[in-house]
């Protein structure tokens, strides 16, 4: 019984000293309550390959973006393997708000004019209180300015030449070395020729694995779950790798497709993987801040 | 035993019930926390110099004993440029898996009075998950109940394992030179 006692002493003494001594660390995470951190740089760039991702430009940052993609590599010597072929988009994108982001572009193929809004509803929160994912909207519209489209139809109306697209993007950073994403999308095009169609929905899945520091390696596949029969087009499936030197980042990959904007490469890819249908492809991109 | 148990638990009663307190008691009676402040380092580079500023710091100091330690959340720290953050956070400090950089140390020399005294810190400084002892000289302002620190000292980069940017920042120095500022209220 005293031996009890006497340990119990000993024990709440340590305890107490330790306490009052050593842990003014401790006391201080203590008292600073429950922490919730935002789990940032889910992706290096904004976009995984040619999709968009989860990650947001700043306030007031402005990004120029090049995008480019050669011909198939499956087209021979004489085409140089493809290089003698490609398609570009410029863009200009820019932070509204850490949550809002704007930008515009224009594509050489099909001469398009493209512009969308992307919106950050929930972040991912690490910390006490966590949240596991970040949730984020584009919204982007698409005008096909073709001259050819109006050929021998003299009525033919602007909006027959525009393209809506809407994507949910979930995103998780699983650790600092993965993140997977996935993004139901909806694309809305006003006109297309029967037997296709004006709504097409599609799954993607995406990804990143960092390498190292300044390098990571990217995938995305997107699935469309509503093509109809005697459409002749393919789900598009990208690989790249992105590589960061200061301010840019150079991502560069193979893919089935050669647009760079979503009504495009997700609703209209042409390439067939399994024909050897593959462009090689960049995109670089330069953050100014404002 | 049934005797035996619950003497033990009424002395636990009563040990816990007289002892903590006390303790508690008297250790919050000499203490200072510092809710205000700031952290900054800065770096002179060719390109362009970098400085960043961290108001989330800190610090709880014991005026009796001279036990001071302090905590910086390292995404806290603010650039001029969005990039040159999470660039800091994601490739340099690797933020993600050592998210803050503490202090824990005593002030030796210090002792309770009114007006500015200078103090050296002497103690255990953590930075990208590397501890190191480090001892640099500071001072401590007093008026009436209210308590300031302030010190300024280098930081050799490559003794926490922190990379030096090649790139676009090069020549950023070995060292770069941290500036701590504490306003401390009794607790």
């Amino acid at each position: 019984m005293r031996k009890q006692v006497l340990l119990l002493f000993i024990l709440l003494g340590l305890s107490t000293s330790l306490h009052a001594q050593d842990d003014l660390l401790g006391d201080l995470r203590a008292s600073s309550g429950p922490t919730s951190e935002p789990v940032e740089n889910t992706f290096k760039s904004t976009r995984i390959v040619t999709g968009h991702n989860a990650e947001m430009r700043g306030k007031r940052v402005l990004e120029f973006i090049i995008m480019h993609r050669f011909g198939r590599l499956n087209s021979g010597a004489y085409e140089l393997f493809g290089l003698d072929n490609s398609n570009i988009r410029f863009g200009l994108e820019y932070g509204l708000s850490n949550r809002i982001n704007i930008g515009v572009g224009r594509s050489s193929f099909e001469k398009t004019f493209d512009g969308f809004a992307k919106v950050q509803w929930l972040q991912q929160k690490s910390g006490d209180e966590t949240f596991p994912f970040s949730l984020t909207t584009l919204h982007s519209i698409a005008v096909n300015t073709l001259e050819e489209l109006a050929f021998n139809r003299p009525d033919f109306p602007f909006s027959a030449r525009l393209t809506y697209t809407n994507q949910l993007l979930i995103a998780r950073k699983f650790s600092d070395g993965l993140s997977l994403q996935l993004m139901p999308t909806w694309i809305h095009r006003n006109e297309v020729t029967a037997p296709d169609i004006n709504n097409v929905y599609s799954m993607g899945i995406g990804g990143r694995i960092k390498v190292s520091d300044r390098v990571a390696l990217n995938g995305e596949y997107y699935y469309q779950t509503n093509r109809p029969d005697g459409v002749d087009t393919f789900n598009p499936l990208s690989i790249g790798v992105d590589i960061e030197t200061g301010g840019h980042v150079f991502q560069l990959h193979v893919t089935n497709s050669r647009t760079m904007i979503e009504k495009g490469f997700i609703a209209e890819t042409d390439g067939d993987l399994g024909n050897g249908d593959i462009h090689f492809g960049f995109n670089i991109s330069r953050v100014f801040d404002l | 035993m049934k005797k035996t148990l619950l003497t033990t638990a009424m002395t636990l009663l009563l040990a816990t019930g007289f002892i903590l307190p006390v303790t508690i008691g008297t250790a919050q009676a000499q203490r200072y926390a510092a809710s205000e402040g700031y952290i900054t380092f800065y770096s002179e580079a060719t390109v362009e110099d970098i400085e960043a500023k961290n108001e989330k710091i800190q610090s709880i100091f014991d005026t009796e004993s001279g036990k001071i330690a302090y905590i910086v959340p390292i995404r806290e720290f603010m650039f001029d440029k969005n990039l040159m953050r999470k660039h800091f956070n994601e490739n340099y400090m690797h933020t993600e898996k050592y998210p803050e950089a503490t202090f824990t140390g005593t002030l030796e020399g210090f002792t309770w009075k009114e007006g500015t005294q200078e103090v050296t810190a002497k103690g255990k400084l953590t930075i990208h998950g590397i501890t190191k002892e480090v001892e640099h000289t500071g001072t401590v302002t007093i008026e009436g109940n209210k308590m300031s620190m302030h010190a300024e000292f280098p930081v050799v980069l490559e003794e926490y394992e922190v990379e030096r940017p090649k790139l676009l920042w090069k020549n950023i120095a070995e060292e770069v030179l941290v500036t701590v500022h504490l306003n401390y209220a009794k607790q």
